[in-house]
């Protein structure tokens, strides 16, 4: 009776839902988007960043991705825009605007 | 190995993004260090205490934990995660399994210094080998900011609110750190968020790899119960350092040790002014709080000097 | 072949949790189920057991672990009475509805307030709604071969939930009778290996268990639990089938004592079944259709076949060892007439509540329950019907 948590649904039947509550995909949460929660939004200013690393571990939505200890630009589905990273930043590389002013 | 941020962050993260802690909350950044720590060809069972990260992280159905994890109830991380560690213990020795597994519980300050108390202590006591984490934001957040014994003095929260009669939480907040010292254990530690999280990092990798039970208490602040300017997470922690309020410290086989002592003590004021559960001590009628908060910081920084062996 | 023995029931269960051999007992002391946790961790200490014992700081914290100790794929038992049940009241509605097959022996005492470490079933009765499946036993006897059934119950890929065995304080837990085990090498086939689907303990295939389960989803777990409660009375019987082919001894819902013609008759749970059918001998011999119904299973309960067993009865008397402060009788007595009710309306119940606090149940007193119900056979009349017997005054 194992479910995939995308099959749990507000619409799924008791006899097809995950006995107990319990989920088996572990870090499924990465499927649900927290991106619209902004109201502000960070810009990752590529030339001034100077890779140090001081910003991915600060994200409380593990919304900067790291590979091969180079931070990539913003995960725009999970950023919350809540600004820390911008203010960790010694190399002014992260800038901070209205969401509602983000250029398409 | 010596620590290097550079090299850590490209370890597996093992808490995702897609949780609903509010935007710019220490806690997730807490949970996201400590588990860093984890070498990762280990496996790890988590447990929370009811509290914003368990509600935040693990909602029907979804769980941003990457690790199998297991919430039960409120007051019981402790005795849930030692009921996990024991069956590790049994399977193990009965040849069922062979593999590494580390158990790390994660409780606020509700869970942990309150109500959780009792199986903290419990599970400490029964030296199970086991990590728990208290990320400590200061009051009982997810029920809407109450106070807790770990809200600091004067504080305004929803059950200790100041007003014309009170100005705020009158107890002192409790030495949890120091409790746990006195149940000697292999290894306690006090943390915060510093800005290349060596601190913490290295003292969760401590606390998991010692054997025995491990207690770290972490201060994570909240921006809506601490009311600050949200982008100040991290500044706000540097703070709580550099004015002595959150020393950072260890105790390792009973042993003190001081981990950083700032070279310029900032003087409280400069914490308590960016909050605003603190604003009110910063009217003419309570200043005079301020320099009793001053008194209290400046007299357990000594002792805690005394105790680490510094000079003061 | 049968090992015949003299324990009493705290040891019987405790010789049953050794010939199991579980992974793990987290356990805490309380009268008098005490001695439970306190056998068992010397087998531990002799190494005649592997199971890992977690010498709790409370009730609380006991089920906790038993939780987190299930969950994570380690078969788990403990024992409690009274307010040591009641202390980890939240916690057994969180083991059941996370379906974690664990087994608990309630050795049966009263609730506080006042304190008092005498038996009654105010505690388990109490516990009657968290969705544990409780199992009854009269005896020392009855007590082991629950306990034995509810590990093969429990761990039903239908059921999946806990049980509770529950059995006297003091008046079984603590009297030493002749009892019949069975050998260990056949306890361990019977009760096999616990394997789980999912268990944390299973890195390639992580879960996540206990939810923060919103109104879109919660009524639905719930629902699904309620099913394995239903799916629970089928295997209960097919379980005690596969037992009574292995030691002669037979169980089902129910004991039926001389019930198929009775006119009259008494529903009760435990011990003073003993008490109450030597009555019923007494009463048969004087020519009266005395009868008795012992509850064997009241969680879930099985009331068709109740219902269907009392269809020839015209007077019944449920006898509570529990109040439940309705100002209308005791849990028993309730479940009982709701059973009957639209399917033999005709027979006029009694409740009657008793031995509360270990007052003691003596064959006179369930002689005049008797009494009564001839009674009202005879004048047709009623009168009370949530009445005491035993209290003074």
């Amino acid at each position: 009776m194992r479910g995939k948590a995308k099959e749990m649904t507000p619409e799924v039947t008791w006899q097809e839902i995950t006995p107990g509550g319990t989920i088996y995909e572990p870090g499924n949460a990465e499927g649900y988007k927290t991106g619209d929660w902004r109201s502000m939004r960070p810009i990752w200013i590529e030339e001034k960043c100077t890779q140090c690393m001081l910003c991915p571990p600060v994200c409380p939505d593990t919304a900067i991705p790291v590979k091969d200890s180079k931070r990539l630009d913003f995960d725009y589905d999970h950023c919350k825009g809540c600004g820390v990273c911008f203010k960790v930043c010694p190399f002014n590389a992260i800038d901070f605007i209205k969401e509602e002013d983000k250029e398409e | 190995m010596a620590y290097n941020l550079k090299q850590v962050m490209n370890k597996p993260e093992r808490l995702t993004g897609g949780h609903r802690m509010c935007a710019g909350c220490g806690a997730p950044v807490t949970v996201r260090t400590v588990l860093r720590a984890l070498k990762p060809e280990d496996h790890a069972v988590c447990c929370s205490a009811t509290g914003c990260l368990e509600v935040s992280t693990f909602l029907y159905p979804y769980t941003a934990w990457k690790d199998s994890f297991i919430h039960s109830a409120f007051e019981n991380a402790g005795a849930t995660l030692s009921g996990v560690e024991a069956a590790y213990t049994a399977l193990m020795r009965k040849g069922k399994m062979n593999e590494s597994y580390k158990f790390i519980a994660f409780g606020g300050d509700g869970g942990t210094y309150d109500i959780g108390l009792q199986s903290l202590s419990g599970a400490m006591e029964r030296g199970h080998d086991m990590v728990y984490i208290c990320y400590d934001n200061e009051a009982y957040m997810n029920t809407g900011i109450q106070r807790s014994s770990g809200t600091p003095r004067y504080a305004d929260t929803t059950t200790s609110p100041q007003g014309t009669e009170m100005p705020g939480k009158m107890q002192y907040k409790k030495d949890l750190t120091g409790v746990m010292a006195a149940h000697r254990i292999p290894y306690v530690a006090q943390s915060t968020l510093t800005s290349n999280f060596k601190d913490l990092y290295e003292k969760a990798e401590k606390a998991i790899y010692t054997k025995g039970p491990a207690f770290m208490n972490v201060l994570s602040p909240c921006p809506r119960g601490w009311r600050y300017n949200t982008p100040d997470l991290m500044e706000i922690c540097k703070l709580a350092v550099e004015t002595c309020i959150w020393p950072l410290y260890e105790v390792e086989d009973g042993k003190w040790k001081l981990n950083y002592k700032p070279k310029k003590k900032l003087p409280v004021t400069e914490y308590l002014k960016p909050q605003g559960r603190f604003k009110h001590l910063f009217n003419d009628e309570n200043r005079h709080l301020i320099d009793n908060i001053q008194e209290d910081i400046d007299k357990k920084w000594e002792e805690l000097l005394k105790k680490c062996g510094e000079d003061s | 072949m049968s090992i015949r023995e003299r324990l009493s029931g705290n040891e019987a269960i405790a010789v049953a949790m050794r010939q199991i051999n579980p992974d793990v007992v987290a356990a805490f002391p309380i009268t008098p189920s005490t001695e439970i946790p306190q056998y068992f961790s010397q087998f531990v200490s002799n190494g005649q057991v592997q199971t890992e014992f977690v010498a709790v700081e409370s009730e609380h914290s006991a089920m906790s672990a038993c939780i987190g100790a299930q969950a994570a794929g380690a078969r788990t038992m403990t024992a409690t009475s009274a307010n040591g049940l009641a202390l980890m009241w939240e916690m057994l509605y969180i083991a059941s509805a996370m379906k974690l097959p664990m087994t608990l022996s309630c050795v049966n005492r009263a609730l506080s307030g006042p304190l008092n470490i005498h038996n009654d079933h105010s505690d388990s009765m109490g516990a009657r709604d968290s969705g544990w499946i409780q199992l009854y036993s009269e005896t020392n006897q009855e007590a082991y071969d629950n306990l034995l059934q509810a590990i093969r119950i429990a761990e039903h890929k239908d059921v999946q939930l806990p049980v509770m065995v529950c059995q006297d304080g003091f008046i079984t837990s603590h009297a030493v009778e002749n009892i019949e085990l069975l050998e260990d090498d056949k306890v361990k086939e019977f009760v096999g290996e616990y394997k789980p689907d999912h268990y944390l303990l299973n890195h390639k295939e992580p879960i996540a268990v206990g939810p923060l389960d919103l109104p879109a989803h919660c009524f639905e777990h719930k629902r699904e639990q309620a099913q394995s409660m239903i799916n629970a009375k089928k295997v209960i019987l097919e379980v005690a089938k596969e037992f009574e082919k292995l030691t002669g001894r037979k169980y089902e819902y129910f004991e039926k004592y001389n019930l198929d013609d009775a006119e009259i008759a008494v529903i009760i749970i435990n011990s003073s079944a003993g008490t109450a059918k030597t009555v019923v001998d007494k009463l048969r011999e004087n020519g009266i259709k005395a009868g008795l119904l012992k509850i064997r299973m009241f969680r879930p309960f099985p009331a068709d076949e109740i219902a269907e067993a009392l269809r020839n009865v015209k007077a019944l008397a449920v006898m509570d060892k529990a109040e439940s402060y309705s100002a209308m009788g005791g849990p028993v007595g309730a479940e009982v007439k709701a059973a009957l009710y639209g399917k033999a309306d005709g027979i006029k119940v009694l409740n009657y509540i008793y031995g509360l606090g270990g007052r003691d149940v003596r064959a006179d007193d369930i002689e005049e329950v008797y009494n009564s119900l001839m009674d009202i056979v005879k004048t047709g009349q009623i009168g009370e019907t949530y009445r005491y017997i035993g209290v003074r005054g």
